[in-house]
C-alpha cells in the first residue's frame, strides 16, 4: 500500500497528492511517469510525475477526473492509500541525459496546457536547479482551472499566463502567446517543450514548425501495463510505430501523428463512460444516456 | 473398461461454456483418477519422464494415485514441480510425457496431465502445504518476474534455504499465468493464487509494483541491497504487429492487450473499472495458443470470431486440444489466409479487413511449408475488431540497464541452457526472456536449471 501524505484540490476536478513511494522517489526523473491503481477493482492510471522528494521518499501526482477510477481517487484523503503505485516508467526528458554544458547553451520555452502544467513543473524546476532560466507559458480554459501558478512562478524565468476567456492573464490560446513572444518581442528560443491536451500540442507544433522551432511533446495515450507489454499506447512518429510507454513518453512533436492520437483516445470513451455511469447512478441507470448501447 | 482408451474427462457443454468464463474441463474425480491410473504400465524405463521438462517421477505418482494415497502422490510431484495444478492444465502433454507413453503405441496414452491436475486439485482441497527449508543459509537471491520461470526458480532456491525475493512489475504476481492465460483454462483464484501462495509458504517474498531496470536496477540490487545472485525471468516482452495499413485503427489490439484487460484487469466483470472494447465481429490473426485464448475470450464476450492464419491446419502452432475446443465453441477458421489491410471509417474505427488467399510452397527454415500469396485472391471480411497474435520481441528494459549483460541478435538475453548463467557473474536468466515466447513448462524447466546454477555458484563462493 502507498500512503497519501497530502491531498489537495487544485481546481474543479483537479487534484494533487503526495504519495509515499520510496523506490519511485529514489530513481524518478523529470519526464517520467507512474501508474497508480486505487484498489483491487480500479484501473491502472498512467500519470506524469509532478514533483518528488528523494529524502522523504514521496512523489507528487496531479490528476483530473475523467473516468470511474479517477472519480474514486478524488475521494481519497490524507492518510488513505493507493493499492499500487509503480514506476518510474518511460524515459527521462532528453536534457536530463545530455551534457549539462550543452543544455545550458540552449534557450528553452515551455508551454503547458491545463493539467499538463503538472508534468511541465518538474522540468522547469530541474532547469532552475541547474541554473537555467526558462520561459514558461501556461494556458488554462479559465482562471479557476489554472493550477500551480505560484510554484511555477518560483522556478520559471518569465512566466506568461493566458486563459481562453481572458478571466486571468492574457486572453487567448497558448499559440497566440508563442507567436507574440517570437514575432513581436523578438525572443529567440532553441527548443520548445509543449505538454497539454493533444489538440493543444498539435496546434503548438503546427506553429513551431512554421517558426522553425524544434518541439518536444509528451504523449499520454491509453495504456494498460506501461512496460511495453500491451501495445495499447502505440502512436505513429514519422513513419514508425512507437510505444509511448517504452519509447516515450516524449517525442519530436513535428513528427507525431496527432490526428491518429486523437482518434485513438476515443477508443474507450464509451466503455469508460459506462463505468462512470454505473458509479454515479448504480443500478438505476438503464440506458437512454447516449452512452449505453 | 477398455484399457486402450483414456477415461474420458468431463467438460462443460460447448454451447454453454462459450458464454461463460468458468473452467472448460472439470477434471477427474477420485474414482476416475484411480481407474485411469490403473492403465499405467509403471514402466521401469519410464519414457514419459524423459518427455517431462522438469522430470516428475511419473510412474511413481501414478502408482500412488492408483493406490488411493493422494498425499503421497502429491509429495512425489512436489519434489519436481512447484506448479502442478498449472502444468496439469496447460502443459502440451501430447508432445511431452504422453507423447512418449508406451500405452500410446497401440491405443491412447495414459492421461498423465489430467492425473497430475487431479492430484494438485486434491492437494488444494485437502489443505496440503509444501514443506519449507529447515535451515536458512543466510544468502539473499533476487528473482525478476513472478511467472512460471521465476516462481519455479524461487521455490527451488527457497527449499535449499536461500532468502528469495521475487520482484514483479505488475500489481498481481503470476506473470503469464495471471495476465495471459484465460480464466476458463486456468482459474485465477483457485488454481493460480493457491500455487503462488504455496511458493510463498516455502519462504519466498514477492514484492509487486517493482520494475527492474527502472524502479531499481540489477546492479543496485547486487551492490546496494545485498543480493548475491539474480535470476531474470522477465518474460516475452513487446507485442509484434504486421506493419500493414490501418493497424493503428481503433479496434485493433495486440492479443497481449486484449487478454490483459480481460484476465488481469477483469474487464469482463461489471464490477471492475477497466473497459474492454469486446467487439461484435472479431478477427484474430495468428494460430498459436495465445491466438486461441484471445479467440475464445472474444467469443465469451459475445462476439462472432474468426481465426485468420496464413498456413494450413497442419501447421497451426496451438495445441490440438485448444484448436478442438475453439472449434467446438464456434470459432470459425480462415486458413491459408493473410491480412493485407485493415479498413476503417472516417472516425478511425475498424470496419473490415482485406485478406489474401495463400498456398503452401517449399519448406522454410522452420521446416514448415512456406505460405505463398495467390495473386488476385483478395477478399474482405467484415469485422469491427482485429486482434494481432503474432508473437513478441524482447523487452529492452533489463538488458539496457544492466552492465555487461549480453543479448543475441534477436535481443534475447544470452544464457546457458543447463544452468541459466549469463555473461554477467552472479546473474542468471531463463524462460521467454532467453528463448523468446515458448511454453509455461519450458519456462519452469529454465527456472529449475537457473536455481541449480545459482546454488552451484553460491556454494562455490
Amino acid at each position: 500500500m502507498y500512503k497519501i501524505l497530502k491531498a489537495v484540490k487544485l481546481a474543479e476536478k483537479i487534484f494533487l497528492m503526495d504519495v509515499k513511494a520510496p523506490r519511485v522517489a529514489r530513481s524518478c526523473q523529470p519526464g517520467e511517469f507512474v501508474i497508480v491503481k486505487i484498489d483491487e477493482r480500479g484501473e491502472r492510471i498512467p500519470l506524469t510525475i509532478c514533483d518528488f522528494d528523494r529524502q522523504e521518499g514521496t512523489v507528487s501526482i496531479v490528476f483530473q477526473i475523467v473516468g470511474a477510477s479517477t472519480k474514486r481517487m478524488a475521494d481519497l484523503k490524507e492518510g488513505d492509500s493507493f493499492q499500487d503505485f509503480v514506476g518510474p516508467l518511460g524515459n527521462p526528458s532528453d536534457f536530463v541525459k545530455e551534457d549539462l554544458e550543452q543544455v545550458k547553451k540552449r534557450r528553452y520555452l515551455f508551454v503547458a496546457g491545463g493539467v499538463g502544467t503538472a508534468p511541465v513543473y518538474p522540468q522547469v524546476k530541474w532547469m532552475r536547479e541547474h541554473g537555467i532560466e526558462a520561459d514558461v507559458i501556461v494556458g488554462a480554459k479559465t482562471k479557476d482551472l489554472l493550477i500551480l501558478e505560484s510554484e511555477m512562478k518560483e522556478v520559471a524565468g518569465n512566466l506568461y499566463i493566458t486563459t481562453d476567456d481572458g478571466s486571468y492573464g492574457r486572453k487567448g490560446m497558448v499559440t497566440e502567446v508563442i507567436r507574440d513572444l517570437v514575432e513581436n518581442q523578438k525572443k529567440q528560443y532553441d527548443i520548445c517543450v509543449a505538454i497539454g491536451p493533444v489538440i493543444m500540442m498539435k496546434f503548438v507544433c503546427l506553429l513551431t514548425k512554421e517558426l522553425g522551432l524544434p518541439t518536444i511533446v509528451s504523449m499520454n495515450p491509453v495504456m494498460v501495463d506501461g512496460t511495453g507489454m500491451c501495445g495499447a499506447c502505440r502512436l505513429t512518429v514519422g513513419d514508425q510505430v512507437k510505444f509511448a510507454c517504452v519509447d516515450g513518453p516524449e517525442f519530436d512533436g513535428h513528427l507525431v501523428d496527432f490526428d491518429e492520437a486523437m482518434k485513438r483516445q476515443q477508443i474507450y470513451k464509451t466503455e469508460e463512460g459506462r463505468a462512470m455511469l454505473r458509479l454515479t447512478e448504480g443500478d438505476t441507470h438503464h440506458g437512454g444516456c447516449g452512452l449505453c448501447g | 473398461m477398455d484399457m486402450l482408451k483414456k477415461i474420458p474427462v468431463r467438460e462443460q457443454e460447448p454451447k454453454v461454456r462459450a458464454a461463460n468464463f468458468e473452467e472448460v474441463c472439470y477434471g477427474y474425480n477420485e474414482e476416475e483418477a484411480r481407474a485411469e491410473a490403473s492403465r499405467c504400465l509403471k514402466c521401469k524405463n519410464a519414457r514419459c519422464m524423459g518427455g517431462c521438462p522438469v522430470s516428475i517421477h511419473i510412474p511413481e505418482f501414478i502408482k500412488k494415485v492408483e493406490e488411493g494415497d493422494f498425499e503421497a502422490a502429491a509429495n512425489v510431484i512436489a519434489e519436481a514441480s512447484a506448479l502442478p495444478a498449472v502444468c496439469g492444465r496447460v502443459c502440451p502433454q501430447e508432445t511431452q510425457c504422453e507423447g512418449q507413453c508406451i500405452r500410446g503405441i497401440k491405443g491412447e496414452p495414459v492421461s498423465i496431465g489430467k492425473l497430475e491436475r487431479f492430484v494438485a486439485d486434491w492437494s488444494r482441497e485437502h489443505g496440503f502445504v509444501p514443506k519449507a527449508a529447515k535451515e536458512k543459509l543466510g544468502k539473499k537471491v533476487a528473482v525478476v518476474g513472478s511467472g512460471p520461470a521465476g516462481l519455479t526458480c524461487a521455490g527451488d532456491l527457497a527449499k535449499l534455504g536461500y532468502d528469495v525475493t521475487i520482484f514483479e512489475a505488475l500489481h498481481e504476481p503470476g506473470g503469464v499465468l495471471t495476465y495471459g492465460i484465460p480464466e476458463f483454462r486456468l482459474p485465477k483464484e483457485t488454481v493460480v493464487r493457491t500455487e503462488i501462495e504455496n511458493v510463498k509458504k516455502l519462504g519466498v517474498t514477492i514484492e509487486t509494483d517493482v520494475i527492474i531496470g527502472k524502479s531499481v536496477t540489477i546492479d543496485e540490487l547486487m551492490e546496494e541491497e545485498g543480493y548475491e545472485a539474480v535470476f531474470i525471468g522477465s518474460g516475452a516482452g513487446l507485442p509484434k504487429f504486421m506493419g500493414i495499413p490501418g493497424e493503428n485503427a481503433n479496434g485493433v489490439f495486440s492479443a497481449n492487450e486484449y487478454l490483459t484487460r480481460s484476465n488481469l484487469m477483469k474487464a469482463f466483470r461489471e464490477d471492475y473499472d477497466t473497459p474492454i472494447a469486446a467487439g461484435k465481429k472479431v478477427a484474430v490473426v495468428g494460430g498459436g495458443n495465445v491466438a486461441m485464448d484471445a479467440a475464445r475470450t472474444a467469443l465469451r464476450l459475445g462476439a462472432t470470431v474468426y481465426v485468420v492464419y496464413r498456413r494450413s491446419e497442419a501447421e497451426l502452432p496451438a495445441r490440438v486440444e485448444e484448436i478442438h475446443h475453439a472449434k467446438e465453441e464456434g470459432v470459425e477458421f480462415h486458413l491459408l489466409t493473410n491480412p493485407v489491410e485493415i479498413l476503417t471509417d472516417d472516425k478511425g474505427w475498424v470496419t473490415g479487413m482485406t485478406v489474401r488467399k495463400m498456398e503452401l510452397g517449399e519448406p522454410d527454415e522452420s521446416g514448415r511449408r512456406r505460405p505463398v500469396e495467390i495473386p488476385g485472391s483478395d477478399y474482405t471480411i467484415e469485422v469491427d475488431t482485429v486482434i494481432m497474435s503474432l508473437g513478441t520481441s524482447p523487452n529492452p528494459l533489463i538488458s539496457s540497464t544492466t552492465k555487461g549483460l549480453e543479448v543475441n541478435r534477436r535481443k534475447c538475453i544470452v544464457a546457458e541452457a543447463n544452468n541459466g548463467q549469463t555473461s554477467r557473474p552472479g546473474v542468471f536468466a531463463g524462460g521467454d526472456a532467453v528463448t523468446g515466447a515458448a511454453t509455461v513448462i519450458l519456462a519452469m524447466e529454465a527456472g529449475k536449471n537457473g536455481a541449480k546454477g545459482i546454488h552451484e555458484y553460491l556454494s562455490g563462493k
